[in-house]
């Protein structure tokens, strides 16, 4: 049995960490909330190119370093601790689409620019009144899009958009070139991460892969996503068991209360059942497997679960100070927010872990 | 990454599957009625002798323990490939799993040449005497007695929740020998014989009707000093190795535990209030998938521990979380189908539905799993504690001599 990450997988994690923890991070982070900061860091953007992080998964035919998924998650996990105010997720995202859907002239044209980080992309499937992935109105017709896109996450960086439209079968994906598109910035909970509005109005566009391949990629970006939100979730938790050690009140540490140190247990427990099934997703994913269904939406909903308990607990549990503008614990909960609206809601996805699983059940009968 | 078994760890389970098929035939189906407490016992010494027969005891002891020294891994492939049948299973778990070792890692040279090959062939059954009226969670607040009489030891007291004592022959017993040190420190443990005079055993009644564990009286019990676990007042130390053990040993979803499955096929045939099937219903949608993740989140938690010892690495403290989750996860599903299932949840014994008769089984037997072992809130203090490293509760009596330290 080798249910665990990579050696290599794990060191690109730990080297990603390493240079985050040094260049990303709440400081940062609370830079680019002003109003009048950059959409993104780009000096940070242009280091991390270098590195090879946006080349991860590109197929080496293609310039990039063709590793696996696992090596894209390590990175969604550092990305979603630090808070790194780079698109690097959003781009992962729409690599992750490419390689699985996209045809040797897409990929040929895309997929080089993203690995040298010259292309950054994102996903664009939220639009006003579409609760979930699976109900967008956007419309693909004969080659257009129209449609109003909204929050699209780095969509202001960003050269190409994934955008999901439905087209006579259905939802899908497609391939929207932003060169001359009309977008605009729209204000979110989130005060890092800048989101945007895409308008579509009859806009050119490829369709990537079929109907069956957004469902697929659905499963991908959901286990991309829970490795960013443990990320974000495990630095909410680290700041709590911090505080906790510090902190004194009624004549000792407050670490010593059980109703401050059992949710602390409860953040890790809520970690590390989300580590689980992403870690389920990834070896789906590896594999081929025929659980990737339930992996993928299992793990999207135990990650955003312990997303928001982590949260939500480090505000509490940091008292008056936590809620404070001036206090850290603002990112994680904001964050929060953005990582349940960068691919639909918990309840979404617990119903389509629960169809997953009676259609294995009908399977084996 | 991949589920499989290494070529090594492949060749033993085929040796073991065998060897099981060859061995085990009559354990194939469940027995129709469950075996009264002789039979068990008769059964699980012979079983275990031909187990022992074969090599397949106390597969990760020295071999200078009467062991195989083969690796953890070889021991969990057994128990998968065990499992898979329906043989006795129990008897031995305590006494090997948890006393043996303890004996072995602190007994004298003689002593474990007289206990450990007996205990291992399964002629000996042990149990372990820690728990108390006064001291559950707060284990080393234990009040049994021994006071040393030249050569021997004599022990007074009670012990409780003792599995399987009315079955042992012999049996680890914490006692205080020293009052006027603080409570950790005047520990000291002792192999005790369980049909020596002065030992009575009493069987509980528990909440649920069953009676697994029982009540253990000391009066006057004489002990050899050889029978020594560890130096005088080394007991907190010596227990603390024992329970290292039981918290490996009580993990996962226990096999007969409603699972989600349970649940998805009861919402088939019941009405949600609306008067539509309840399977369509929002609410049971959500409690599937939260038993589904909270069950096989622990599942896959176990795998990543499993993976680390089939590279021969440690498994990392994620483990901590199981009990924790199983216990509660399995009380909320049965309480959350019983009201689903209405008044026929709630009709019991013969006329209730075999199926709702399970979980009724659950809900009465969660209540006692978030107790044994370590409580919801021990467990959560020891993943506060030994893994996010929060410091310790203030504990008021903690150097304060033993006999005089407030007890109510």
């Amino acid at each position: 049995m080798n249910f665990d990450f990579s050696d290599e997988a794990k060191e690109l994690g730990e080297q990603a960490k390493k240079l985050l923890a040094e260049k990303a991070g709440t400081g940062p982070a609370r830079k680019a909330m002003a109003a009048d900061a950059p959409a993104m860091d780009a000096a940070l953007w242009k280091e991390i190119s270098e590195l090879g992080w946006t080349a991860a998964r590109v197929p080496e035919a293609h310039g990039g370093l063709g590793l696996s998924v696992e090596e894209v998650a390590q990175l969604a996990e550092a990305a979603g601790g630090s808070l790194a105010h780079v698109p690097l997720v959003s781009t992962l995202l729409a690599t992750e689409a490419l390689v699985l859907a996209g045809t040797e002239a897409q990929q040929a044209k895309w997929l080089p620019g993203i690995a040298s980080g010259e292309t950054i992309a994102c996903v664009a499937w939220s639009e006003s009144g579409a609760v979930n992935p699976a109900n967008v109105r956007t419309e693909a017709k004969g080659g257009k899009l129209t449609g109003v896109k909204q929050p699209v996450a780095d969509l202001a960086v960003a050269h190409v958009a994934i955008v999901v439209a439905a087209g006579a079968d259905g939802p899908q994906l497609h391939i929207v070139d932003l060169n001359g598109a009309d977008t605009a910035a729209v204000e979110t909970l989130d005060l890092v991460r800048r989101h945007g509005r895409l308008t579509l109005n009859a806009t050119p566009a490829e369709a990537l892969g079929t109907v069956g391949d957004y469902q697929d990629w659905l499963d991908r970006a959901a286990v991309i996503l829970a490795y960013e939100a443990i990320g974000t979730a495990g630095a909410a938790m680290a700041m709590t068991v911090d505080y906790a050690k510090t902190r004194v009140a009624f004549g000792q540490k407050i670490g010593r209360y059980q109703a401050v140190k059992h949710k602390c247990a409860d953040m890790y427990i809520k970690l590390e059942l989300a580590r689980a099934h992403a870690l389920h997703g990834l070896a789906m994913i590896g594999t081929n497997g025929a659980e990737l269904r339930q992996a993928a939406a299992a793990a999207r909903v135990a990650s955003l679960d312990a997303l928001a308990y982590c949260a939500e607990e480090n505000v509490q549990l940091h008292g008056g100070i936590g809620f404070t503008w001036e206090s850290d614990c603002q990112f994680y909960y904001r964050r929060n927010r953005a990582l349940v609206a960068a691919l639909g809601p918990r309840g979404w996805w617990a119903e389509r872990l629960v169809r997953a699983l009676e259609q294995r059940n009908r399977a084996a009968a | 990454m991949n589920f499989n078994d290494t070529p090594q760890e492949a060749e033993y389970r085929a040796t073991v599957r065998a060897w099981l098929e060859a061995n085990a035939a009559e354990y194939r189906e469940p027995p129709a009625d469950s075996w009264k407490l002789p039979e068990f016992i008769a059964r699980s010494k012979a079983w275990q002798a031909k187990k022992h027969a074969a090599g397949y005891t106390g597969i990760t002891w020295p071999k200078m323990f009467g062991g195989q020294g083969l690796t953890p891994m070889h021991s969990i492939i057994y128990g998968q490939e065990e499992s898979r049948w329906h043989v006795p299973q129990g008897l031995y778990s305590i006494g090997l799993g948890m006393c043996i070792p303890t004996v072995f890692t602190h007994g004298q040279p003689d002593v474990i040449q007289r206990y450990v090959p007996k205990a291992l062939l399964g002629e000996e059954v042990w149990c372990q005497l820690f728990s108390e009226p006064a001291a559950g969670s707060d284990l080393a607040g234990i009040r049994t007695k021994a006071v040393r009489d030249g050569d021997e030891w004599v022990i007074d007291g009670q012990k409780v929740w003792t599995s399987f004592a009315h079955a042992s022959d012999y049996g680890i017993v914490v006692t205080r020998t020293d009052p006027s040190l603080p409570k950790h420190k005047g520990l000291t443990m002792f192999i005790v014989n369980m049909k020596a005079s002065g030992v009575t055993v009493k069987g509980i009644k528990q909440m649920s009707g069953g009676s697994d564990f029982n009540e253990v009286f000391f009066d006057g019990v004489r002990v050899h000093d050889s029978h020594r676990l560890g130096a005088v007042g080394d007991g907190w130390k010596v227990a603390l190795t024992t329970l290292m053990h039981e918290r490996l040993a009580v993990g996962g979803k226990p096999r007969y535990a409603p699972g989600y499955e349970t649940l998805m096929k009861l919402a088939r045939g019941v009405d949600a209030p609306d008067g539509n099937p309840a399977i369509a219903a929002s609410d049971v949608r959500q409690k599937i998938a939260q038993t589904y993740i909270n069950d096989q989140g622990i599942k896959l938690t176990q795998m990543r521990a499993l993976s680390a010892l089939s590279k021969g690495q440690v498994p990392g403290p994620e483990q901590s979380i199981s009990k924790v989750v199983v216990a509660k996860t399995m009380q909320d599903l049965a309480s959350f189908a019983l009201d689903l299932s209405g008044g026929d949840g709630f009709v019991a014994g013969a006329d209730a539905d075999p199926e709702l008769a399970k979980l009724q089984g659950s809900y009465l037997g969660s209540a006692g799993l978030r107790i044994a072992g370590g409580t919801d809130e021990i467990l959560r203090n020891i993943i506060a504690e030994r893994v996010l490293g929060l410091p310790g509760d203030m504990r008021p009596d903690k150097d304060t001599p033993f006999n005089q330290a407030v007890t109510a």
